[in-house]
């Protein structure tokens, strides 16, 4: 089971990486429990600096754009 | 590319941005005769009002989005050497002056989008990047950006362009002396003056190559052109109406030079819009056809651009009133100014 947390304000990237991850990993058959961060102080606390940031297990992988499909194949 | 299945490699993508270019430049070339035989294809032609508004879309419309195609594509393949990571690493610990003019240079080619402004501006604060240069990065990245340079460009030719470009670097850097003297760190907001960084520290992605930057140059002329491309056409087509409709020395009367309230009336109607630079400046050059004075219709665009409502919402959550209220204070006395000295020169 991967955590998997979407750094972001709430903007229509951020929503959009949401529903891309959820995409891949339905389509690579993944089980991951997705949530979301959207409160300032807690998105600073992972040193990101442009949203949407992806964070895998605890680790920053992502910041900055939608993440390609690739990519986010290569986190499972 | 969507065409090409495998990664392209550094040759094949030359390849590709050669036959484009050539491409580009045979469009850009002949855009007069295009338009000239769009319009008399459609039975119409340049002495009618219709028929001028018309050849006005059918030439303006390719103009436009050539030129932003071109620059959007340049500007997205240079930010990949500009990370936010790696610009907050060039400003951070450097004195103000040097690094309000570095930091307003690098908010040209930093990639940045609104809704990251405060995760920005903390993250470089966190790194001992001063307040006041800070802002001077603020101010520059959203006002001085490829798209607004690019319609200048293409509708008022290169000398607009490269004022505003200009303009904008001395408002940033000014705006942000000023900020930086006012020391106004208390005015943060209190979970920003407490903020430790975690553990988890993101350095930015590791670069892949020429293939991988020219990719997000693609990716970047997609997402942006997708995003702007109605506004434009909206834009144009507003703009073609005014342009055979609207007499002549229409504007003159309230927007031109001799009106001295028309630089302050333009400065607070622009703060409540959110318009992208791409829908404004089309219906702007319109306006100045009809008599609307240079500085007054460049001191409209800055406010749109910087001082827009819905990104003071956004900083409202890191900073205190008191420091808002001074930064878009500060900034409109600059794009006043602008104004005022543009209408006087010009």
């Amino acid at each position: 089971m991967k955590d998997i947390k979407v750094l972001g304000t709430g903007c229509a990237n951020c929503r959009n990486t949401v529903r891309l991850i959820e995409e891949v990993a339905a389509e690579q058959g993944v089980a991951i429990t997705l949530s979301k961060v959207e409160e300032l102080p807690e998105i600073m606390k992972y040193g990101v600096m442009s949203t949407p940031g992806v964070v895998v297990d605890g680790k920053v992988v992502h910041a900055g754009g939608i993440p390609d499909r690739a990519k986010i194949t290569s986190w499972f | 590319m969507p065409l090409l299945r495998r990664p392209a490699t550094t040759p094949v993508w030359l390849l590709l941005i050669a036959a484009s270019a050539a491409l580009w430049l045979t469009l850009y070339l002949n855009l007069s005769p295009l338009a000239d035989h769009l319009t008399g294809f459609l039975g119409l032609d340049r002495s009618t009002r219709f028929g001028e508004a018309l050849h006005f879309f059918f030439y303006d419309t390719p103009k436009v989005l050539l030129l932003l195609t071109g620059i959007v594509f340049v500007m997205g393949v240079v930010q990949t050497f500009f990370a936010p990571e790696r610009t907050r690493a060039l400003l951070s610990g450097r004195r103000q002056g040097v690094g309000n003019v570095l930091a307003a240079l690098l908010g040209i080619v930093t990639p940045f989008c609104s809704c990251s402004a405060v995760p920005l501006f903390i993250g470089f604060l966190s790194a001992g990047v001063p307040l006041g240069v800070t802002f001077s990065f603020l101010i520059s990245a959203p006002m001085v950006n490829e798209v607004a340079l690019a319609l200048l460009f293409g509708l008022f030719g290169w000398q607009v362009a490269a004022l505003y470009l200009g303009l904008g670097l001395l408002i940033a850097i000014v705006a942000g002396l000023v900020i930086g003297q006012l020391k106004m760190e208390r005015h943060l907001e209190d979970w920003v003056q407490q903020i430790q960084r975690g553990e988890a520290t993101w350095s930015g992605d590791p670069a892949g190559g020429w293939p991988a930057r020219f990719a997000a140059g693609w990716r970047h002329v997609r997402e942006i052109v997708a995003k702007v491309w109605p506004y434009i056409l909206a834009g144009i087509a507003l703009g073609a109406g005014i342009h055979g409709y609207v007499p002549e020395d229409f504007m003159a009367s309230f927007m031109g030079k001799d009106a001295w309230w028309a630089v302050p009336a333009a400065v607070l109607l622009g703060v409540p819009m959110y318009a992208n630079a791409a829908g404004i400046i089309p219906v702007v050059e319109a306006l100045i056809g009809k008599g609307a004075a240079l500085g007054t219709v460049l001191a409209f665009m800055m406010s749109v651009i910087a001082l827009s409502a819905p990104e003071m919402i956004i900083l409202r959550k890191a900073l205190k009133p008191t420091l808002i209220a001074t930064f878009a204070g500060v900034v409109a006395t600059g794009i006043l100014l602008v104004g005022y000295v543009f209408n006087l020169v010009l």
